[in-house]
């Protein structure tokens, strides 16, 4: 492929996945780097999950524990309700990320990958399924795995824990970093979307890689736009693109009031802060950060704390609940907003005991599900200041009278209805 | 008196096991406050270890967790890096 140009990872055609053959025509046969996990290092290659953890800094310290026998687990999970950026890329070149895998299994001494993708995802599982069958045998064991669709299913050691118990559940870890272990054997674990990039520096090397992207942060990353948008569609950006042309791409709300970055546990950009280039160090100077690469717009016509309410209640649903913070917190969050949300005589009192309680159920919880949330209600009080001294006037703002909603947020479920194994 | 001791420590809670009975707070209330649903909420500074009184009152706390959730970490003074498990 020549350098410099996108897209990259969804070459070929989106929703139709490329054969084997169709693959080897493209990237041409597999032939990784000697030093692989040196050369993920000068590409700068960065987590894409969320936490945007260096690859190469994971792989090497995996590839330095001891033991016969080691994992490779590919997430691509994709719990975020706005993310269809691993979907997608599964559905277009699912060998890529095969070739990845493979490449980071040799490079830290693995005999196994395991691919990881939500059981409720059945195109993908059967994308994933055909091109495991197609796929020749090159010493590595693949495999395929498939964990309940839950939000905090996809968080690492949720899905470590439910690859050995068939438990859902994130585990609690004294210190970090931690080596995950799935049957006491070390596990290298990285995102759907990380993988693949491994596999185009392992067939092109660093050099081209970094022929896209800004200097702080090179490549390219699939951001999954929605909200005011006219389709809600998965884009392969160059890091580094102004958020306002990655807007203007998507077709979205020509004036957004607010958007949400990095996914629902995310950062509110307000209307003022979207002259941004989308990259790790600039959005990290506005608050922000790319995280798993969802970007929801929030237009005139719709009211930031009720968008804010309705994902809140749904994160305090998803909470494993095992936890007494995370699962008696948000709960109490989502209430404070809804109070909000309906303005009057309570609203303020519930703005006060927001804040307090964001500032109670912060990083007290096994995993990071409960400082998503927190981060995420704490921008958008930010973002939505207009709003808020509205309701807190005893006036609904004009998005709340007007009813609609933008922020895609599946059916609440009841507590019985939801699976963890 | 017991030997005198350098560095530090601090009371961790393993959240997932946490029921939140509330003994430690009873038990170590200068370390350990207690949010509106009953969990514990630890202070995060850590505490020399030549404070004896602190010292004892974090003992008796991981002893009469019910839920054996607590234990005690110790800080070096300068901290050292991140320990690998």
């Amino acid at each position: 492929m020549r350098a410099g140009t996108l897209p990259r990872l969804l070459v070929g055609t989106p929703n139709r996945p490329a054969t084997y053959a169709e693959h080897l025509a493209t990237f041409g046969p597999l032939a990784p780097p000697v030093d692989l996990i040196g050369e993920l290092e000068r590409a700068g290659l960065t987590g894409r999950g969320g936490a945007a953890f260096p690859t190469a800094t994971k792989a090497r310290f995996i590839r330095e524990q001891r033991g016969h026998r080691k994992f490779v687990v590919v997430n691509a999970m994709e719990g975020e309700p706005a993310s269809h950026k691993d979907a997608l890329l599964l559905a277009t070149n699912p060998h890529l990320v095969l070739d990845g895998a493979e490449s980071l299994a040799r490079a830290v001494g693995a005999r196994d990958v395991v691919v990881a993708v939500a059981r409720d995802r059945t195109t993908t599982v059967e994308h994933l399924t055909r091109a495991l069958a197609e796929r020749p045998d090159r010493g590595i064991g693949l495999e395929l795995q498939t964990p309940p669709g839950r939000y905090v299913a996809g968080e690492e050691s949720a899905l470590v824990h439910w690859l050995n118990d068939n438990e859902s559940l994130p585990q609690y870890r004294a210190q970090r970093p931690v080596v995950l272990r799935l049957e006491k054997h070390p596990v290298l674990l990285d995102n759907c979307e990380t993988v693949a990039h491994v596999g185009l520096i392992a067939h092109y090397g660093a050099d081209w890689f970094a022929s896209v992207g800004a200097p702080g942060q090179p490549g390219s990353a699939l951001v999954s736009v929605s909200g005011a948008v006219a389709h809600p569609t998965v884009l392969e950006v160059a890091l580094g693109t102004p958020l306002t042309q990655i807007l203007a791409a998507a077709r979205a709300e020509p004036a957004p009031r607010a958007v949400l970055l990095g996914g629902y546990g995310g950062t509110w950009l307000a209307a003022r802060d979207l002259d941004v280039a989308y990259d790790l160090p600039s959005l990290a100077e506005r608050g922000a950060a790319p995280g798993a690469g969802v970007v929801v717009v929030v237009g005139p016509d719709s009211c930031g704390i009720r968008e804010t309410q309705r994902i809140v209640a749904w994160m305090a649903n998803e909470s494993a609940r095992q936890c007494g913070p995370c699962a008696f917190g948000l709960p109490a969050i989502a209430q404070d907003l809804a109070r909000l949300r309906d303005g009057g005589r309570d609203a303020r009192d519930a703005r006060r005991r927001l804040e307090q309680r964001c500032g109670v159920i912060e990083g007290r919880g096994a995993c990071r599900h409960p400082d998503g949330v927190v981060r995420m209600v704490r921008t958008a009080l930010a973002a939505f200041a207009d709003d808020v001294a509205e309701h807190e006037a005893g006036r609904p703002c004009a998005g709340a009278r007007a009813g609609a909603t933008v922020a895609s947020v599946p059916r609440l479920e009841h507590e019985r209805e939801l699976v963890w194994e | 008196m017991g030997v005198m001791r350098h560095g530090e420590f601090v009371l961790r809670v393993d959240p997932v096991l946490c029921d939140g009975f509330g003994h430690c707070h009873e038990l170590a209330p200068d370390l350990v406050d207690i949010d509106e649903w009953g969990y514990p909420i630890i202070r995060r500074e850590p505490t020399p270890l030549a404070d004896h009184q602190a010292l004892r009152s974090a003992r008796y706390a991981v002893r009469g967790c019910p839920r054996q959730a607590l234990h005690i970490e110790r800080v070096e003074a300068p901290r050292p890096p991140a320990r690998t498990s």
